[in-house]
């Protein structure tokens, strides 16, 4: 690792520069005259008259939370959700656990367990909202595509831990059925011509 | 063996002559990739990744022997070709499952792809079905392995199950083009691989073996995986806890591997247990048998306070020897303090059998350890059900017989299917029960320096011998001259006419012979067949070195002190090295550390046993205790290594140690006692935190520290008595516990699922009109018990065996001290 970058501590050659800033008074009539310059600006009514202009106008730009919410961008990253295979409705999640070993805060939990049919089983998986920072990395080293971020942010909680289950999380079935399922565009979603950049593996038959 | 220099990639390095490169290479840092070689077991040849150019040739690291001076390149160009294309076969087909496969991540499969950079395929061939299967305890899947073999050399070399083979794969032939176009060794591991699965020997798919679980943590990948483990964590979330085995007195390394019980129980759990598989093999127990701690445990202060006043008020405490050498320095500290008689009849026993040697032997301690068997040539047993009083030592006679072409010579009079199984070269005597003092004669005579011996015993010895005529019948070649009219044309005339030419011919012939041989009558008493010398002969060319293994039938024999004194003298006058097998995990630490008593005062505290007052590390006495999975503390196993052992599970009660500071004792954690263990029988004054626990690249074990062998006076008394032709006869029954069972502990672990009762052979339940399951009843001269009978095809014979580890049957009751005993067994 190279410590240049490090040592070189003259921070002024790198774009910084001074601002030009009026010095302070020293003097009893310095202080005196700031004083009454500061008090009888009237930038108090500049700030009251623009509301008075634009309540008089009624040209509203707030958004009327939580009656009105704001469209949320595909690679938003709030509440995970976990996604279904379009081919047979069944989990994507196959029980790897690299969501548990990414986690940089350590919020996701997985069980797993071998179920009737000799496959691995998600028997259990929580997510701790309290802790999670929703930096995104579940989401992408995810191989599976299945956990991803949603547009759902209001997780707001009456408690420091707020546990989202697997269930809570995952695309209901009449959802799926119904093909509304939203593939997410975040981290962790295929990149364009992903096709053309796989090579395949030379099978005999 | 003499030590030589060898050069590997310019690096000089030091070895012993006829080593196998691969290991001088690892034992000094130096990489050579290998996947299907195991250290201990003999070299395999199915991955062919070791190669290694010696000399300018290329030969095979982990089979090629080193020679003094040899030159030896890791890679050329040649070899790195070779190693891709390996690698590149051994993807060919494999699932791209990683993500649920268990070994997640700990596969050498991943790791060698990656290392040789296999970023493309150039290989292919059609896949046959190759679905799991489930042989109970283990879980293959033919889909995920790569056929190295490591499970078959391992059950053959190590274990000695012989219970895994490779089996027809059915695949297509590979397209013949490879042959020309793929590097050579690839091109004949392919070929080998793509004919071969890993298979059952007995050709079901019910796996019957001794279950120790060793073929599933040698795999490389994920192919043989514990049922109990699959699907249940990935291995990096695991945190594993250096231990040793509280099971048995093997004391092997193993680790916990422990991560919180799932996401409503943050306590830890046991997973699973990983070992050194190198350097070390576990057995069954310690394998499966994880999970015996004492789990509810609780501060009940109440009962506390009755343990304190129970302590007060006692005269004696009672204990078994799975506790830790500090626990039993605990207890004679409160013996010198409080005047406690400290009762263990099973250590006490153990302790008198290795002072009664000493007298002999001049040392307080047996002179060899289970790691030097490993390299004897020849192995005797005496008085040791070995393959479940202590399955490393089985181990250690198989891998003695298997790779350092050995031979062994078993004395017990229990049949043992799974000892014969271990080859043509170990010879089994199934003698009658008490008399072990005979069979320990016979290995004086046979090898004992006459020269040396005491003239009386040389007496005694030479009393069996007696000459006698025996009618040989041997086949012999004669010459025979035959006459034989032939037609021949005779060239004079040109015509053709019969000649009578004379032909000499061999014809094999029966003569019968009288021989004047040797009649030893020991052979006769013990039982040996008729061949027993002729085989002893044969078994013993070119044998160096000698091992006598003695185990826990002689420690409580009736004539134990001069069983002791006979081991003493094989041991010195005999080309012999001596193992004791201790019954118990730590019989060996507590006969050194404790004084013991004989017989219990009138109020018992109990550890682990019955008594006034319990406390017990099983949950189900008056006041709860740390297993040994639970505690921190050094045991003394077999090998006189005092090995340190970590918690690996939380307890929440109290311990000894708490007792012990009521009592009046000083000492924050009971491992601050490590360091008062008594130097005079050879431990050594170091701190618990100061003990290593693993191995050294080159095999070396670094665990804890070897006990000092000190030295004992002797009276120069070296007289023996002679032995008595007392033998037990008839229905006959053996203190033992089956495969994978020891104690109370080994029966509370969820895995360790074998039935408990009367155990009698399949042999024997054919022969008698009992069936398996019968309720009988079982008398002898002690006690009496009423318990099921149980078919273990893993004895043969007519001796019935009885379980230790079922506190519920409390088989001992029967006994009188010595493990056999005449019983008389009817159906209820």
């Amino acid at each position: 690792m190279k410590m240049e970058a490090f040592n070189d501590r003259n921070v002024a050659d790198n774009g910084y520069f001074l601002v030009d800033i009026e010095d302070y008074p020293t003097d009893g009539w310095g202080k005196f005259k700031r004083v009454v310059k500061r008090s009888f600006r009237g930038e108090l009514f500049v700030g009251l008259w623009v509301v008075m202009r634009e309540m008089i106008r009624f040209d509203i730009h707030t958004v009327q939370y939580p009656q009105e919410k704001m469209p949320i961008g595909p690679r938003y990253r709030a509440v995970h959700q976990m996604k279904r295979l379009w081919e047979s409705d069944t989990e994507r999640c196959i029980g790897c656990g690299l969501c548990e070993k990414i986690c940089i805060s350590d919020c996701i939990r997985i069980d797993t367990k071998i179920d009737e049919n000799s496959r691995k089983e998600v028997s259990e998986y929580t997510i701790n909202l309290g802790r999670c920072i929703f930096c995104g990395y579940c989401a992408e080293v995810c191989p599976e595509l299945a956990i991803t971020h949603g547009g759902e942010y209001e997780n707001a909680s009456d408690q420091r831990e707020h546990f989202i289950l697997y269930e809570d999380m995952l695309t209901p079935i009449d959802t799926m059925k119904a093909g509304k399922q939203l593939e997410f565009e975040g981290f962790g979603s295929i990149t364009p011509h992903e096709d053309e950049r796989v090579k395949k593996t030379p099978l005999a038959y | 063996m003499s030590k030589i220099t060898i050069n590997i990639d310019g690096k000089e390095v030091q070895t012993q002559e006829g080593e196998f490169l691969l290991n001088a290479a690892r034992a000094n840092d130096i990489f050579i990739p290998a996947i299907c070689y195991l250290t201990r077991c003999s070299p395999t040849l199915a991955c062919r990744i070791c190669l290694v150019e010696a000399d300018g040739k290329q030969v095979y690291a982990c089979n090629a022997k080193a020679k003094d001076g040899m030159n030896i390149t890791t890679t050329t160009e040649n070899i790195e070709k070779e190693r891709r294309a390996i690698m590149e076969v051994y993807d060919v087909n494999h699932p791209l499952q990683c993500g649920v496969c268990d070994q997640s991540g700990e596969c050498e499969l991943q790791n060698y792809t990656l290392l040789m950079g296999v970023d493309s395929q150039n290989y292919a061939i059609k896949d046959v079905d190759r679905s799991s299967h489930d042989w109970g305890h283990l879980h293959y899947d033919p889909g995920l392995c790569i056929v190295c073999e490591r499970c078959v050399t391992a059950c053959k070399d190590m274990i000695g199950d012989n219970s895994l083979k490779t089996i027809p794969r059915g695949a297509d032939a590979l397209n013949a083009d490879y042959k020309a176009e793929m590097p050579k060794d690839a091109y004949a591991m392919w070929n080998k691989l793509n004919k071969s699965v890993i298979g059952l020997t007995n050709g079901t798919d019910v796996l019957d073996c001794t279950s120790c679980g060793e073929c599933a943590s040698v795999c490389p990948v994920g192919a043989l995986v514990d049922t109990h483990f699959m699907y249940t964590s990935n291995a990096w979330e695991l945190n594993q806890i250096p231990a040793t085995c509280g099971h048995c007195s093997a004391g092997c390394q193993l680790s916990y591997d422990v991560k919180h019980g799932s996401i409503d129980n943050p306590e830890d759990k046991i997973y699973r247990v990983m070992n050194e598989w190198n350097y070390v093999s576990l057995c069954g127990a310690g394998r499966y048998g994880f999970d015996y701690q004492n789990a509810d445990a609780t501060k009940d202060e109440a009962a506390f306070d009755a343990a304190v006043a129970a302590f007060k008020k006692a005269d004696t405490i009672a204990f078994t020897s799975t506790i830790t050498n500090e626990e039993a320095y605990l207890l004679q500290a409160m013996k010198e303090k409080f005047g406690y008689k400290l009762v263990n009849s099973e250590a006490k026993a153990f302790q008198t059998f290795l002072n009664e040697y000493s007298k002999i032997s001049g040392t307080k301690l047996y002179g060899s350890d289970l790691e030097k068997v490993h390299t004897t040539n020849f192995i005797v047993s005496v008085g040791s059900a070995l393959k479940t009083d202590n399955p490393n030592a089985r181990y250690a006679l198989n891998n003695s017989l298997t790779v350092s072409k050995g031979a062994g010579l078993y004395f017990h009079p229990v049949k043992d299917p799974i000892i014969e199984g271990l080859g043509k070269s170990i010879m089994t005597v199934t003698h009658a029960p008490l008399q072990e003092e005979a069979a320990l004669y016979l290995v004086l005579d046979l090898f004992g320096d006459k020269e040396k011996l005491p003239k009386d015993i040389v007496k005694y010895l030479a009393s069996f011998h007696s000459e006698k005529t025996v009618t040989v019948t041997e086949t012999i070649k004669e010459k025979v001259i035959e006459k034989v009219i032939e037609k021949k044309v005779n060239e004079e005339t040109g015509e053709e006419e019969e000649v009578e030419v004379e032909k000499s011919k061999m014809v094999p012939k029966k003569v019968s012979k009288e021989v004047v041989v040797d009649n030893n009558k020991l052979l006769e008493i013990l039982g040996a067949d008729d061949k027993f010398m002729e085989t002893l002969e044969k078994n013993l060319k070119k044998k160096e070195t000698f091992a006598l293994m003695v185990g826990p039938d002689l420690y409580k024999h009736p004539n134990a002190r001069n069983l002791a004194r006979l081991v003493a003298l094989v041991e010195k006058y005999s080309k012999f090295e001596l193992v004791m097998i201790p019954a118990l995990t730590n019989t060996l630490g507590v006969s050194l550390i404790c004084e013991l008593d004989d017989e219990r005062g009138d109020y018992t505290v109990a550890y682990n046993t019955d008594g006034d007052f319990v406390l017990s590390g099983l949950g189900d006495g008056d006041l709860d205790m740390p297993a040994i999975n639970q505690q921190e503390g050094t045991l003394t196993s077999i090998n006189k290594r005092v090995n340190p052992t970590n918690a690996a599970i939380g307890y929440n009660g109290y311990e000894l140690n708490d007792i012990a500071n009521a009592l009046g004792f000083d000492a924050k954690n009971v491992i601050d006692y490590t360091v008062k263990l008594p130097t005079t029988v050879g431990f050594k004054a170091q701190a618990f935190d100061t003990l290593p626990n693993h191995y050294e690249n080159d095999g070396t074990e670094v665990r804890g520290y070897v006990l000092e062998n000190v030295a004992v006076t002797t009276d120069d008394d070296e007289s023996v008595e002679k032995f008595s032709d007392d033998k037990l006869e008839d229905c006959i029954i053996y203190l033992a516990n089956p495969v994978r069972q020891f104690t109370a502990f080994t029966q509370k672990t969820t895995n360790l699922d074998e039935k408990s009762g009367v155990y009698m052979s399949e042999e024997y339940l054919s022969s008698s009109d009992f069936n398996e399951g019968d309720r009988v009843k079982v008398k002898t001269a002690s006690g009496e018990l009423t318990a099921n009978v149980v078919s273990d095809n893993k004895i043969a014979g007519s001796i019935v065996v009885l379980p230790t580890f079922d506190k519920n049957l409390n088989s001992e009751v029967l006994f009188d001290g010595y493990r056999f005993s005449a019983a008389s067994i009817e159906k209820v």
